[in-house]
Protein backbone atom coordinates (compact mmCIF):
# COMPACT_ATOMS: atom_id res chain seq x y z
CA UNK A 1 0.00 0.00 0.00
CA UNK A 2 1.54 3.17 -1.18
CA UNK A 3 -0.72 5.57 -0.05
CA UNK A 4 0.85 8.57 1.85
CA UNK A 5 -1.55 9.55 4.32
CA UNK A 6 -0.63 6.95 6.83
CA UNK A 7 -3.62 6.91 8.89
CA UNK A 8 -2.31 6.85 12.14
CA UNK A 9 -3.26 8.49 14.99
CA UNK A 10 -0.64 11.24 16.75
CA UNK A 11 -0.65 10.44 19.88
CA UNK A 12 1.58 8.05 20.32
CA UNK A 13 3.58 9.28 17.47
CA UNK A 14 4.44 12.82 18.26
CA UNK A 15 6.92 11.69 20.71
CA UNK A 16 8.62 9.14 18.74
CA UNK A 17 9.17 11.00 15.50
CA UNK A 18 10.85 14.10 17.02
CA UNK A 19 13.47 11.77 18.12
CA UNK A 20 13.47 9.92 14.41
CA UNK A 21 14.57 13.31 12.92
CA UNK A 22 18.04 14.12 12.36
CA UNK A 23 19.33 16.71 14.53
CA UNK A 24 18.94 19.87 12.81
CA UNK A 25 22.02 23.00 13.43
CA UNK A 26 21.12 24.52 16.54
CA UNK A 27 18.49 27.16 15.99
CA UNK A 28 19.27 30.41 18.06
CA UNK A 29 17.45 30.69 21.25
CA UNK A 30 14.97 33.37 20.26
CA UNK A 31 14.12 31.26 16.84
CA UNK A 32 13.54 28.41 19.35
CA UNK A 33 11.16 30.39 21.35
CA UNK A 34 9.36 32.62 18.51
CA UNK A 35 8.66 29.08 16.77
CA UNK A 36 7.27 27.72 20.25
CA UNK A 37 4.84 30.86 19.99
CA UNK A 38 3.85 30.02 16.14
CA UNK A 39 3.14 26.81 16.98
CA UNK A 40 1.12 27.59 20.10
CA UNK A 41 -0.80 30.01 18.02
CA UNK A 42 -1.59 27.07 15.34
CA UNK A 43 -2.61 24.89 18.13
CA UNK A 44 -4.59 27.93 20.24
CA UNK A 45 -7.96 27.47 17.98
CA UNK A 46 -8.43 23.71 19.08
CA UNK A 47 -7.57 23.97 22.49
CA UNK A 48 -9.90 26.95 23.77
CA UNK A 49 -12.14 24.51 21.38
CA UNK A 50 -11.15 21.39 23.34
CA UNK A 51 -11.97 23.73 26.39
CA UNK A 52 -14.94 25.55 25.82
CA UNK A 53 -16.67 22.61 24.17
CA UNK A 54 -15.76 19.63 25.93
CA UNK A 55 -14.07 20.63 29.09
CA UNK A 56 -16.81 22.76 30.09
CA UNK A 57 -19.67 20.73 29.18
CA UNK A 58 -18.39 17.70 31.08
CA UNK A 59 -17.80 19.64 33.89
CA UNK A 60 -21.26 20.91 34.09
CA UNK A 61 -22.39 17.13 33.55
CA UNK A 62 -20.19 16.16 36.48
CA UNK A 63 -21.94 19.29 38.55
CA UNK A 64 -25.35 18.03 37.61
CA UNK A 65 -24.91 14.89 38.58
CA UNK A 66 -23.87 16.26 42.19
CA UNK A 67 -27.15 18.45 42.72
CA UNK A 68 -30.41 18.18 43.16
CA UNK A 69 -31.92 19.77 40.51
CA UNK A 70 -35.48 20.22 39.45
CA UNK A 71 -36.85 21.76 36.57
CA UNK A 72 -36.80 24.98 38.39
CA UNK A 73 -33.19 25.09 40.07
CA UNK A 74 -31.90 23.88 36.68
CA UNK A 75 -33.01 26.83 35.21
CA UNK A 76 -32.78 29.36 38.13
CA UNK A 77 -29.68 27.87 39.55
CA UNK A 78 -29.22 27.27 43.28
CA UNK A 79 -29.49 23.35 43.03
CA UNK A 80 -28.07 21.91 46.57
CA UNK A 81 -25.15 20.34 46.60
CA UNK A 82 -26.26 16.27 47.02
CA UNK A 83 -23.00 14.26 46.38
CA UNK A 84 -23.74 10.80 45.53
CA UNK A 85 -27.14 10.76 46.07
CA UNK A 86 -28.01 10.86 42.59
CA UNK A 87 -25.51 7.71 41.86
CA UNK A 88 -27.20 6.04 44.97
CA UNK A 89 -30.64 6.09 43.08
CA UNK A 90 -29.14 5.26 39.91
CA UNK A 91 -27.44 2.19 41.35
CA UNK A 92 -30.18 1.20 43.37
CA UNK A 93 -32.93 1.55 40.90
CA UNK A 94 -34.78 -1.71 39.50
CA UNK A 95 -33.96 -0.93 36.31
CA UNK A 96 -30.01 -0.17 37.11
CA UNK A 97 -29.61 -4.27 36.65
CA UNK A 98 -31.42 -4.49 33.38
CA UNK A 99 -29.70 -1.66 32.20
CA UNK A 100 -26.04 -2.61 32.54
CA UNK A 101 -26.95 -6.06 31.63
CA UNK A 102 -28.29 -5.14 28.73
CA UNK A 103 -25.31 -2.72 28.36
CA UNK A 104 -22.89 -5.48 28.42
CA UNK A 105 -24.73 -7.97 26.53
CA UNK A 106 -25.78 -5.18 23.79
CA UNK A 107 -22.14 -4.37 23.58
CA UNK A 108 -20.83 -8.05 23.50
CA UNK A 109 -22.81 -9.95 20.81
CA UNK A 110 -22.75 -7.15 18.86
CA UNK A 111 -18.52 -7.10 19.04
CA UNK A 112 -18.48 -10.54 18.52
CA UNK A 113 -20.90 -11.08 15.46
CA UNK A 114 -19.46 -7.80 13.80
CA UNK A 115 -16.26 -8.93 14.52
CA UNK A 116 -16.35 -12.37 13.17
CA UNK A 117 -18.25 -11.64 9.89
CA UNK A 118 -16.31 -8.39 9.22
CA UNK A 119 -13.49 -10.82 9.41
CA UNK A 120 -14.78 -13.37 7.50
CA UNK A 121 -15.54 -10.95 4.78
CA UNK A 122 -12.13 -9.21 4.71
CA UNK A 123 -10.84 -12.98 4.08
CA UNK A 124 -13.02 -13.42 1.42
CA UNK A 125 -12.23 -9.91 -0.22
CA UNK A 126 -8.68 -10.89 0.27
CA UNK A 127 -9.02 -12.81 -3.00
CA UNK A 128 -8.69 -10.21 -5.45
CA UNK A 129 -11.81 -11.70 -8.32
CA UNK A 130 -13.58 -9.67 -10.84
CA UNK A 131 -15.66 -6.37 -9.33
CA UNK A 132 -14.31 -7.02 -5.93
CA UNK A 133 -13.45 -3.00 -5.17
CA UNK A 134 -16.97 -2.27 -6.48
CA UNK A 135 -18.38 -4.73 -3.87
CA UNK A 136 -16.68 -3.94 -1.29
CA UNK A 137 -17.47 -0.31 -1.46
CA UNK A 138 -20.92 -1.21 -1.26
CA UNK A 139 -20.65 -2.85 1.34
CA UNK A 140 -19.75 0.26 2.95
CA UNK A 141 -23.51 1.62 2.66
CA UNK A 142 -24.57 0.41 6.11
CA UNK A 143 -21.90 2.37 7.55
CA UNK A 144 -22.65 5.41 5.99
CA UNK A 145 -25.95 5.82 6.32
CA UNK A 146 -27.34 8.07 8.88
CA UNK A 147 -28.32 5.87 11.78
CA UNK A 148 -31.83 6.98 11.77
CA UNK A 149 -32.51 5.51 8.40
CA UNK A 150 -31.18 2.47 9.25
CA UNK A 151 -33.23 2.05 12.72
CA UNK A 152 -36.74 3.24 10.86
CA UNK A 153 -35.65 0.56 8.05
CA UNK A 154 -35.04 -2.27 10.66
CA UNK A 155 -38.00 -1.01 12.27
CA UNK A 156 -40.35 -1.54 9.36
CA UNK A 157 -38.69 -4.58 8.10
CA UNK A 158 -38.98 -5.78 11.75
CA UNK A 159 -42.36 -4.92 12.30
CA UNK A 160 -44.76 -7.64 13.38
CA UNK A 161 -47.71 -7.42 11.30
CA UNK A 162 -46.31 -6.61 7.75
CA UNK A 163 -42.28 -6.77 8.29
CA UNK A 164 -40.88 -8.97 5.53
CA UNK A 165 -38.50 -10.33 8.43
CA UNK A 166 -41.77 -12.26 9.77
CA UNK A 167 -42.73 -12.67 5.77
CA UNK A 168 -39.51 -14.61 5.30
CA UNK A 169 -40.08 -16.67 8.29
CA UNK A 170 -43.91 -17.32 7.53
CA UNK A 171 -42.04 -19.21 4.33
CA UNK A 172 -39.59 -21.43 6.45
CA UNK A 173 -42.84 -22.35 8.94
CA UNK A 174 -42.00 -19.90 11.27
CA UNK A 175 -44.48 -18.37 13.48
CA UNK A 176 -44.52 -14.21 13.49
CA UNK A 177 -41.99 -13.11 15.63
CA UNK A 178 -42.52 -9.96 18.02
CA UNK A 179 -39.78 -8.04 17.18
CA UNK A 180 -39.73 -4.72 18.38
CA UNK A 181 -42.66 -5.45 20.63
CA UNK A 182 -42.05 -8.43 23.08
CA UNK A 183 -39.61 -8.11 26.27
CA UNK A 184 -37.49 -11.30 25.23
CA UNK A 185 -36.63 -10.29 21.55
CA UNK A 186 -36.34 -6.67 21.56
CA UNK A 187 -33.33 -6.44 22.82
CA UNK A 188 -32.43 -9.52 19.87
CA UNK A 189 -33.66 -7.26 17.29
CA UNK A 190 -32.13 -3.78 17.98
CA UNK A 191 -28.69 -6.01 18.54
CA UNK A 192 -29.07 -7.17 15.03
CA UNK A 193 -29.45 -3.82 13.59
CA UNK A 194 -26.00 -3.00 15.36
CA UNK A 195 -24.48 -5.76 13.78
CA UNK A 196 -25.62 -4.87 9.97
CA UNK A 197 -24.58 -1.21 11.02
CA UNK A 198 -21.27 -2.12 12.58
CA UNK A 199 -19.83 -4.88 9.76
CA UNK A 200 -18.37 -2.40 7.13
CA UNK A 201 -16.00 -0.76 9.91
CA UNK A 202 -15.14 -4.39 10.84
CA UNK A 203 -14.36 -5.21 7.06
CA UNK A 204 -12.16 -2.48 6.53
CA UNK A 205 -10.20 -2.25 9.08
CA UNK A 206 -9.24 -5.87 9.33
CA UNK A 207 -8.74 -6.29 5.32
CA UNK A 208 -6.50 -3.04 5.50
CA UNK A 209 -4.87 -5.23 8.28
CA UNK A 210 -4.64 -8.36 6.06
CA UNK A 211 -3.02 -6.16 3.24
CA UNK A 212 -0.06 -5.85 5.64
CA UNK A 213 0.64 -9.17 6.08
CA UNK A 214 3.27 -10.06 4.10
CA UNK A 215 1.97 -12.50 0.88
CA UNK A 216 5.17 -14.21 1.26
CA UNK A 217 4.64 -15.42 4.90
CA UNK A 218 1.21 -17.50 2.97
CA UNK A 219 3.64 -18.70 0.25
CA UNK A 220 6.47 -19.98 3.00
CA UNK A 221 3.72 -21.91 5.00
CA UNK A 222 2.22 -23.17 1.74
CA UNK A 223 5.40 -24.73 0.90
CA UNK A 224 6.08 -26.38 3.84
CA UNK A 225 2.58 -27.95 3.28
CA UNK A 226 0.37 -25.95 5.76
CA UNK A 227 -3.36 -26.14 4.94
CA UNK A 228 -5.54 -23.41 4.31
CA UNK A 229 -6.89 -23.98 8.01
CA UNK A 230 -3.45 -23.77 9.16
CA UNK A 231 -2.10 -21.01 7.44
CA UNK A 232 -5.11 -18.90 8.88
CA UNK A 233 -4.37 -19.93 12.65
CA UNK A 234 -0.66 -20.15 12.68
CA UNK A 235 0.10 -17.19 10.31
CA UNK A 236 -2.69 -14.96 9.59
CA UNK A 237 -4.60 -14.48 12.84
CA UNK A 238 -1.25 -14.30 15.03
CA UNK A 239 0.08 -11.68 12.82
CA UNK A 240 -3.14 -9.45 12.83
CA UNK A 241 -3.91 -10.08 16.16
CA UNK A 242 -2.79 -6.05 16.88
CA UNK A 243 -5.11 -5.03 14.47
CA UNK A 244 -7.57 -7.11 15.90
CA UNK A 245 -7.56 -5.65 19.35
CA UNK A 246 -7.81 -2.05 17.91
CA UNK A 247 -10.52 -2.76 15.85
CA UNK A 248 -12.36 -4.64 18.92
CA UNK A 249 -11.70 -1.52 21.45
CA UNK A 250 -12.77 0.73 18.86
CA UNK A 251 -15.84 -1.30 18.40
CA UNK A 252 -16.17 -1.14 22.40
CA UNK A 253 -15.94 2.52 22.14
CA UNK A 254 -18.42 2.74 19.34
CA UNK A 255 -21.03 0.49 20.84
CA UNK A 256 -20.93 1.79 24.21
CA UNK A 257 -21.96 5.34 22.64
CA UNK A 258 -24.85 3.81 20.26
CA UNK A 259 -28.31 5.52 21.19
CA UNK A 260 -30.10 6.83 17.89
CA UNK A 261 -30.78 2.99 16.80
CA UNK A 262 -32.54 1.74 20.23
CA UNK A 263 -34.24 4.67 20.74
CA UNK A 264 -35.61 4.66 17.11
CA UNK A 265 -36.69 1.10 17.31
CA UNK A 266 -37.94 0.27 20.45
CA UNK A 267 -37.33 3.47 22.82
CA UNK A 268 -35.64 1.12 25.27
CA UNK A 269 -38.67 -1.29 25.98
CA UNK A 270 -40.84 -2.64 26.18
CA UNK A 271 -40.29 -2.32 30.23
CA UNK A 272 -36.88 -2.07 30.33
CA UNK A 273 -36.12 -4.79 28.10
CA UNK A 274 -33.82 -3.19 25.53
CA UNK A 275 -32.81 -0.33 27.95
CA UNK A 276 -28.80 0.40 27.79
CA UNK A 277 -27.03 3.17 30.02
CA UNK A 278 -26.89 5.25 27.61
CA UNK A 279 -30.96 5.23 26.72
CA UNK A 280 -31.80 5.62 30.40
CA UNK A 281 -29.75 8.30 30.72
CA UNK A 282 -31.47 10.22 28.05
CA UNK A 283 -34.78 8.67 29.23
CA UNK A 284 -34.16 10.44 32.71
CA UNK A 285 -33.17 13.75 31.05
CA UNK A 286 -35.10 14.33 28.43
CA UNK A 287 -37.31 11.33 27.77
CA UNK A 288 -40.23 12.83 29.89
CA UNK A 289 -42.07 16.11 30.91
CA UNK A 290 -40.31 16.08 34.49
CA UNK A 291 -36.70 15.64 33.22
CA UNK A 292 -34.57 14.46 36.20
CA UNK A 293 -31.07 15.67 35.12
CA UNK A 294 -28.98 14.54 38.17
CA UNK A 295 -29.83 11.31 37.90
CA UNK A 296 -29.42 11.64 34.38
CA UNK A 297 -26.12 12.75 34.54
CA UNK A 298 -25.11 10.77 37.07
CA UNK A 299 -26.08 7.31 34.50
CA UNK A 300 -23.71 8.99 32.04
CA UNK A 301 -20.44 9.38 34.40
CA UNK A 302 -20.66 5.71 34.61
CA UNK A 303 -20.55 5.74 31.02
CA UNK A 304 -18.04 7.57 30.35
CA UNK A 305 -16.05 5.81 33.19
CA UNK A 306 -16.67 2.62 30.77
CA UNK A 307 -15.89 4.69 27.61
CA UNK A 308 -12.51 5.93 29.25
CA UNK A 309 -11.48 2.59 30.12
CA UNK A 310 -11.80 1.21 27.12
CA UNK A 311 -10.31 4.44 25.76
CA UNK A 312 -7.23 4.15 27.69
CA UNK A 313 -6.82 0.36 26.49
CA UNK A 314 -7.18 1.06 23.22
CA UNK A 315 -4.66 3.90 23.27
CA UNK A 316 -2.18 1.24 24.88
CA UNK A 317 -2.71 -1.78 22.48
CA UNK A 318 -2.53 0.85 19.57
CA UNK A 319 0.78 2.57 21.46
CA UNK A 320 2.14 -0.98 21.32
CA UNK A 321 1.66 -1.81 18.39
CA UNK A 322 3.51 1.38 16.84
CA UNK A 323 6.13 0.32 19.26
CA UNK A 324 6.88 -2.98 18.03
CA UNK B 1 -6.57 -26.36 -17.79
CA UNK B 2 -5.13 -24.63 -14.07
CA UNK B 3 -5.33 -21.30 -16.32
CA UNK B 4 -8.98 -21.64 -16.89
CA UNK B 5 -9.95 -23.48 -13.38
CA UNK B 6 -8.44 -20.55 -11.55
CA UNK B 7 -10.47 -18.39 -13.79
CA UNK B 8 -13.39 -20.53 -12.47
CA UNK B 9 -12.48 -19.96 -9.29
CA UNK B 10 -12.65 -15.92 -9.58
CA UNK B 11 -15.70 -16.26 -11.65
CA UNK B 12 -17.13 -18.30 -8.60
CA UNK B 13 -16.07 -15.60 -5.98
CA UNK B 14 -17.34 -12.95 -7.90
CA UNK B 15 -21.21 -14.86 -7.32
CA UNK B 16 -20.20 -15.69 -4.25
CA UNK B 17 -19.43 -11.63 -3.06
CA UNK B 18 -22.55 -10.50 -5.45
CA UNK B 19 -24.76 -12.57 -3.22
CA UNK B 20 -23.35 -11.72 -0.29
CA UNK B 21 -23.31 -8.29 -1.17
CA UNK B 22 -27.31 -8.31 -1.81
CA UNK B 23 -28.09 -10.06 1.70
CA UNK B 24 -25.85 -7.35 2.97
CA UNK B 25 -27.58 -4.26 1.19
CA UNK B 26 -31.11 -5.79 1.26
CA UNK B 27 -32.30 -3.82 4.11
CA UNK B 28 -31.40 -0.68 1.71
CA UNK B 29 -33.36 -2.24 -1.30
CA UNK B 30 -36.31 -2.81 1.02
CA UNK B 31 -36.41 0.91 2.10
CA UNK B 32 -36.29 1.77 -1.42
CA UNK B 33 -39.11 0.03 -2.34
CA UNK B 34 -41.22 0.68 0.63
CA UNK B 35 -40.72 4.43 -0.64
CA UNK B 36 -42.23 3.55 -3.74
CA UNK B 37 -45.06 1.38 -2.03
CA UNK B 38 -48.61 2.97 -2.32
CA UNK B 39 -50.17 3.20 0.99
CA UNK B 40 -53.06 0.55 0.30
CA UNK B 41 -50.22 -1.89 -0.28
CA UNK B 42 -47.98 -1.45 2.95
CA UNK B 43 -50.04 -3.96 4.72
CA UNK B 44 -50.36 -6.34 1.68
CA UNK B 45 -50.04 -10.51 2.87
CA UNK B 46 -47.76 -11.33 1.38
CA UNK B 47 -45.62 -7.79 1.11
CA UNK B 48 -44.85 -6.60 -2.49
CA UNK B 49 -40.83 -7.43 -3.33
CA UNK B 50 -40.62 -5.58 -5.77
CA UNK B 51 -43.11 -1.92 -6.52
CA UNK B 52 -45.49 -3.13 -8.82
CA UNK B 53 -47.77 -0.86 -8.02
CA UNK B 54 -44.75 1.55 -7.93
CA UNK B 55 -45.82 5.77 -7.16
CA UNK B 56 -44.25 8.57 -6.37
CA UNK B 57 -46.62 9.47 -3.31
CA UNK B 58 -43.94 9.32 -0.94
CA UNK B 59 -41.63 11.42 -2.75
CA UNK B 60 -44.15 14.08 -2.88
CA UNK B 61 -44.97 14.27 0.61
CA UNK B 62 -41.07 14.37 0.97
CA UNK B 63 -41.46 17.83 -1.37
CA UNK B 64 -44.22 19.28 0.77
CA UNK B 65 -42.97 18.45 3.91
CA UNK B 66 -39.68 17.69 4.44
CA UNK B 67 -37.55 20.61 2.51
CA UNK B 68 -37.38 23.04 5.35
CA UNK B 69 -35.91 20.12 7.25
CA UNK B 70 -33.56 19.47 4.58
CA UNK B 71 -32.46 23.12 4.03
CA UNK B 72 -31.53 23.23 7.32
CA UNK B 73 -29.22 19.99 7.57
CA UNK B 74 -27.78 21.71 4.32
CA UNK B 75 -26.60 24.59 6.25
CA UNK B 76 -26.04 22.88 9.24
CA UNK B 77 -23.87 20.48 7.40
CA UNK B 78 -21.51 23.22 5.90
CA UNK B 79 -21.56 25.40 8.96
CA UNK B 80 -19.94 22.05 10.59
CA UNK B 81 -17.36 21.57 7.82
CA UNK B 82 -16.34 25.27 8.14
CA UNK B 83 -15.80 24.97 11.96
CA UNK B 84 -14.50 21.86 11.87
CA UNK B 85 -11.94 22.81 9.14
CA UNK B 86 -11.15 26.08 10.83
CA UNK B 87 -10.26 24.20 14.16
CA UNK B 88 -8.64 21.28 12.95
CA UNK B 89 -6.58 22.42 10.37
CA UNK B 90 -4.49 24.62 12.09
CA UNK B 91 -4.26 22.72 15.00
CA UNK B 92 -3.16 19.49 12.68
CA UNK B 93 -0.18 21.53 11.31
CA UNK B 94 0.84 22.54 14.63
CA UNK B 95 1.18 19.36 16.20
CA UNK B 96 2.60 17.69 12.81
CA UNK B 97 5.46 20.38 12.07
CA UNK B 98 5.65 22.78 14.70
CA UNK B 99 6.12 20.58 18.14
CA UNK B 100 4.77 22.74 20.46
CA UNK B 101 5.70 22.10 23.60
CA UNK B 102 2.81 19.54 25.22
CA UNK B 103 1.83 18.92 21.92
CA UNK B 104 1.43 14.75 22.98
CA UNK B 105 -0.76 15.82 25.34
CA UNK B 106 -2.85 17.76 23.46
CA UNK B 107 -3.23 14.80 20.57
CA UNK B 108 -3.92 12.41 23.68
CA UNK B 109 -6.59 15.01 24.87
CA UNK B 110 -8.34 14.75 21.68
CA UNK B 111 -7.90 11.23 21.50
CA UNK B 112 -10.33 10.56 24.73
CA UNK B 113 -12.19 13.12 23.66
CA UNK B 114 -13.30 10.86 20.39
CA UNK B 115 -14.38 8.31 22.97
CA UNK B 116 -16.92 10.49 24.69
CA UNK B 117 -20.44 9.26 24.09
CA UNK B 118 -22.52 11.65 22.74
CA UNK B 119 -25.18 11.81 25.15
CA UNK B 120 -23.22 13.01 27.82
CA UNK B 121 -22.20 15.68 25.83
CA UNK B 122 -25.56 15.71 24.90
CA UNK B 123 -26.46 16.44 28.53
CA UNK B 124 -23.31 18.64 29.69
CA UNK B 125 -23.89 20.79 26.45
CA UNK B 126 -27.67 21.33 27.11
CA UNK B 127 -26.47 22.86 30.19
CA UNK B 128 -24.19 25.40 29.29
CA UNK B 129 -26.75 26.17 26.34
CA UNK B 130 -29.25 26.44 28.69
CA UNK B 131 -27.77 29.13 30.76
CA UNK B 132 -26.54 31.12 27.74
CA UNK B 133 -29.53 31.15 25.51
CA UNK B 134 -28.50 28.85 22.50
CA UNK B 135 -30.58 26.09 22.66
CA UNK B 136 -32.80 25.62 19.81
CA UNK B 137 -30.47 27.96 17.54
CA UNK B 138 -28.57 26.60 14.62
CA UNK B 139 -25.37 27.47 15.44
CA UNK B 140 -25.77 25.86 19.03
CA UNK B 141 -26.32 23.21 17.39
CA UNK B 142 -23.12 23.36 14.35
CA UNK B 143 -20.96 23.47 17.61
CA UNK B 144 -22.17 20.57 18.90
CA UNK B 145 -22.19 18.90 15.59
CA UNK B 146 -18.37 19.77 15.00
CA UNK B 147 -17.34 18.15 18.20
CA UNK B 148 -17.69 14.66 16.29
CA UNK B 149 -15.66 15.50 13.97
CA UNK B 150 -13.01 17.88 15.22
CA UNK B 151 -11.28 15.29 17.41
CA UNK B 152 -10.60 13.04 14.32
CA UNK B 153 -10.15 16.19 11.98
CA UNK B 154 -7.33 17.01 13.53
CA UNK B 155 -5.57 13.85 14.11
CA UNK B 156 -6.26 12.70 10.47
CA UNK B 157 -4.76 16.69 9.39
CA UNK B 158 -1.81 15.71 11.72
CA UNK B 159 -0.78 12.29 10.07
CA UNK B 160 -1.63 14.09 6.36
CA UNK B 161 0.45 16.87 7.34
CA UNK B 162 3.56 15.07 8.89
CA UNK B 163 4.10 13.34 5.36
CA UNK B 164 4.88 17.33 4.11
CA UNK B 165 8.22 17.28 3.01
CA UNK B 166 10.53 19.46 5.58
CA UNK B 167 11.86 20.61 2.43
CA UNK B 168 9.40 22.59 1.03
CA UNK B 169 8.45 24.42 4.47
CA UNK B 170 12.31 25.21 4.54
CA UNK B 171 11.63 26.97 1.01
CA UNK B 172 8.82 28.81 1.61
CA UNK B 173 10.87 29.93 4.72
CA UNK B 174 13.76 30.55 2.80
CA UNK B 175 11.64 32.93 0.18
CA UNK B 176 10.48 34.95 3.14
CA UNK B 177 7.30 33.59 4.05
CA UNK B 178 6.13 33.77 7.45
CA UNK B 179 4.46 30.74 9.30
CA UNK B 180 0.55 31.72 8.44
CA UNK B 181 1.67 32.65 4.92
CA UNK B 182 3.49 28.64 4.62
CA UNK B 183 0.06 27.66 5.67
CA UNK B 184 -2.06 29.16 3.84
CA UNK B 185 -0.17 29.35 0.24
CA UNK B 186 2.23 26.08 1.16
CA UNK B 187 0.54 23.63 3.47
CA UNK B 188 -3.19 23.82 3.24
CA UNK B 189 -3.35 23.71 -0.85
CA UNK B 190 -1.17 20.50 -0.62
CA UNK B 191 -3.26 18.89 1.94
CA UNK B 192 -6.45 18.83 -0.51
CA UNK B 193 -7.35 15.18 0.29
CA UNK B 194 -6.88 15.77 3.41
CA UNK B 195 -9.24 18.66 3.30
CA UNK B 196 -11.51 16.82 1.17
CA UNK B 197 -11.71 13.92 3.19
CA UNK B 198 -12.29 16.02 7.17
CA UNK B 199 -14.90 17.82 4.85
CA UNK B 200 -16.68 15.25 3.75
CA UNK B 201 -16.84 13.17 7.15
CA UNK B 202 -18.11 16.42 9.04
CA UNK B 203 -21.08 17.34 6.85
CA UNK B 204 -22.08 13.74 6.78
CA UNK B 205 -22.07 13.06 10.30
CA UNK B 206 -23.58 16.63 10.86
CA UNK B 207 -26.01 15.88 8.26
CA UNK B 208 -26.71 11.96 10.20
CA UNK B 209 -26.65 13.50 13.48
CA UNK B 210 -29.52 12.91 15.72
CA UNK B 211 -28.37 12.86 19.10
CA UNK B 212 -27.43 16.30 19.39
CA UNK B 213 -30.58 17.49 17.58
CA UNK B 214 -32.91 15.89 19.63
CA UNK B 215 -31.12 16.77 22.49
CA UNK B 216 -30.43 20.73 22.02
CA UNK B 217 -32.86 21.35 18.91
CA UNK B 218 -36.19 19.40 19.76
CA UNK B 219 -38.28 22.85 20.37
CA UNK B 220 -36.35 25.01 16.89
CA UNK B 221 -38.12 26.48 14.66
CA UNK B 222 -35.17 25.24 12.30
CA UNK B 223 -35.39 21.18 12.56
CA UNK B 224 -32.75 19.15 10.89
CA UNK B 225 -34.02 16.14 8.42
CA UNK B 226 -33.08 13.56 11.38
CA UNK B 227 -35.84 15.24 13.45
CA UNK B 228 -38.14 15.16 10.83
CA UNK B 229 -38.19 11.33 10.13
CA UNK B 230 -38.18 11.11 14.02
CA UNK B 231 -41.26 13.02 14.09
CA UNK B 232 -42.63 11.36 11.07
CA UNK B 233 -41.87 7.87 12.97
CA UNK B 234 -44.06 9.28 15.81
CA UNK B 235 -46.98 10.83 14.13
CA UNK B 236 -48.22 9.05 11.10
CA UNK B 237 -47.40 5.59 11.82
CA UNK B 238 -49.56 4.47 8.64
CA UNK B 239 -47.51 6.23 6.14
CA UNK B 240 -44.44 4.14 5.54
CA UNK B 241 -43.97 5.06 2.04
CA UNK B 242 -43.33 8.65 3.45
CA UNK B 243 -40.96 7.56 6.35
CA UNK B 244 -39.20 5.66 3.49
CA UNK B 245 -38.94 8.35 0.95
CA UNK B 246 -37.91 10.75 3.39
CA UNK B 247 -34.95 8.00 4.51
CA UNK B 248 -33.66 7.26 0.80
CA UNK B 249 -33.24 11.55 0.59
CA UNK B 250 -31.74 11.73 3.76
CA UNK B 251 -29.36 8.92 2.48
CA UNK B 252 -28.83 10.62 -1.29
CA UNK B 253 -24.95 12.64 0.67
CA UNK B 254 -24.23 9.62 1.80
CA UNK B 255 -24.62 7.76 -1.35
CA UNK B 256 -23.12 10.91 -2.91
CA UNK B 257 -20.23 10.15 -1.25
CA UNK B 258 -19.69 6.71 -1.58
CA UNK B 259 -19.61 7.33 -5.95
CA UNK B 260 -17.09 10.39 -5.45
CA UNK B 261 -14.53 10.00 -3.20
CA UNK B 262 -14.78 6.26 -2.53
CA UNK B 263 -10.89 6.67 -1.89
CA UNK B 264 -11.58 9.41 1.04
CA UNK B 265 -14.15 7.02 2.42
CA UNK B 266 -12.02 4.15 3.24
CA UNK B 267 -8.99 6.56 4.56
CA UNK B 268 -12.16 7.93 6.93
CA UNK B 269 -13.01 5.01 8.23
CA UNK B 270 -9.39 3.98 8.84
CA UNK B 271 -8.90 6.86 10.09
CA UNK B 272 -6.91 6.95 14.00
CA UNK B 273 -6.97 3.01 13.67
CA UNK B 274 -4.44 1.04 11.76
CA UNK B 275 -1.68 2.34 10.04
CA UNK B 276 -1.24 1.53 5.96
Amino acid sequence: MTRTATTRTAGDRAGTSAREVPARPAAPVYRARSSQWAAWGFAAPVTVYLVAFYAYPLLRNLDLSVRNYTVRSFVQGGAQFSGLDNLRAVVTSPTFGPALTNTVVFTVTSLVFQFTIGLALALFFQHHFPLSGTLRALFLVPWLLPLIVSSSTWAWMLNSDSGVVNYALGLLGVDPVHWLTSPQWSLPSVIIANIWIGIPFNLVVLYSGLQAIPAELHEAAAIDGANARQRFWRVTFPLLRPVSAITLLLGLVYTLKVFDIIWVMTKGGPGDSSTTLTTWSYRKSFGSLLPQFGPGAAISNLLIVMALVAGLLYVRSAGREAGA
Amino acid sequence: MTATRAERGRRARTGVGVVLTAVMLFPVYWMVNVSLTPTADMRHDPPFVVPVHATLDGYRTVLDQQLPYLGTSLLVGLGTVLLTLAVAAPAGYSLAKLRPRGGPVLAFALLLAQMIPGIIMGIGLYAVYLSLGYLNTLPGLVVADSTIAVPFGVLLFTSFMRGIPDELLQAAKVDGAGHLRTFASVVLPVSRNAIVTVSLFSFLWAWSDFIFATTLDAGGDHQPITLGIYHYIGNNNQEWNAIMATAVVASVPAAVLLVVAQRFVAAGVTGGAVKE
